[in-house]
């Protein structure tokens, strides 16, 4: 792996392991699933690849927020406001 | 303008979690339990780092009551974006009994001592619902208060305050210094990103105890039992319409 992307590849794990420790289906299966899908890829040597699997991570890490704010926010519309019917 | 802001944040079991009643009533397990911040205190921090980013206030500081975990609650408000921290130290018997009231002594306390234009709290915590915490400080500081604000716009020297109000929104317009309490539809909160987190582990949480602020911390509600909501019956499946109608006069609902 080029030398500056490892670096990059290495924030965007441990960026993805924090979040997936409020994952829904729990921590362990995120963090399995996590290690899966960056190790079908370690051989992976064009930066070219790399950059465009990065940049699909930091996709998945805007989607994981997403994801958190829609639960919490639905939670929170359910619990404490009238249901508009 | 209002120079430095004021954010109370609570620490607070999280909100996916499954809450359980104590077995002796005494109150809810909180031993090894996810805690996290107050929702609508995430929609306040969220809340004061946008008027940092729009340059209208320029310090936002991060307060906190209660033990030693508190400071964790603290850190996520500065990876949110708040300059610097406040945490009160609260711990044990005290902190058991730390409500509204002793919360709103020491933020009134607080927010004299250093000098700050605007306060800002969620509207409510998700562990006790009381909604009192931002009302309080309001009167014993004599400033005007936005509650339940989901929207809110700096003027020259007053805020304009869209608040949440059964049946629909009213505007006010307040004079600063005020208190503001955020409702959910106030803004989006930014997640704590990892780096984020890094970046906040410079920012300085100062250590305060509630005598320093001259808070008397005694309490004057006592908490008598905790008993969990009643158990909804299990729902009962029928064949036809004509066991719906019998089952309906056991029951004596027909």
């Amino acid at each position: 792996m080029a030398n500056p992307l490892k670096g990059e590849v290495i924030r965007l794990y441990k960026t993805l392991l924090y979040l997936g420790r409020e994952y829904p289906k729990g921590a362990a299966y995120f963090r399995e699933r996590l290690k899966s899908a960056f190790m079908k890829n370690k051989d992976e040597t064009d930066p070219e690849k790399i950059k465009q699997l990065v940049a699909r991570g930091d996709h998945v890490i805007k989607e994981l927020e997403a994801l958190y704010f829609l639960r919490k926010y639905r939670a929170m519309k359910k619990r404490y406001y009238e249901p508009e019917n | 303008m209002p120079g430095r802001v004021l954010v109370g944040v609570k620490r607070v079991i999280d909100y996916a979690v499954k809450i359980r009643v104590k077995p002796d009533n005494s109150g809810v397990v909180t031993d090894g339990v996810k805690h996290s911040m107050n929702p609508f205190c995430e929609i306040a921090v969220e809340e004061a780092v946008k008027l940092k980013e729009k340059k209208l206030i320029k310090e936002v500081v991060a307060v906190s009551c209660g033990p030693q975990q508190s400071q964790e609650t603290i850190r996520t408000a500065l990876a949110m974006g708040a300059d610097r921290g406040i945490h009160v130290e609260v711990s044990g018997k005290d902190y058991e009994n730390l409500g509204p009231l002793q919360v709103s002594k020491i933020l009134a306390a607080l927010a004299k001592k250093e000098e700050a234009q605007l306060i800002i709290l969620g509207k409510q915590a998700i562990d006790d619902d009381c909604n009192q915490t931002g009302q309080m400080t309001a009167a014993l500081l004599d400033w005007p208060q936005g509650t339940f604000a989901s929207e809110v716009s700096l003027e020259e020297n007053q805020i304009k305050v869209v608040r949440e109000i059964d049946g629909g929104l009213e505007t006010i317009r307040i004079n600063t210094p005020a208190v503001l309490t955020a409702d959910l539809r106030l803004n989006t909160p930014r997640y704590a990103t990892l780096p984020n987190i890094m970046k906040a582990k410079k920012k300085k949480i100062a250590n305060v105890k509630p005598a320093d602020l001259g808070v008397d911390l005694t309490s004057r509600l006592e908490v008598l039992r905790v008993d969990e909501p009643p158990q909804r019956e299990a729902g009962m499946k029928v064949e036809t319409v004509e066991d719906l109608v019998g089952k309906l006069k056991d029951a004596g609902k027909v």
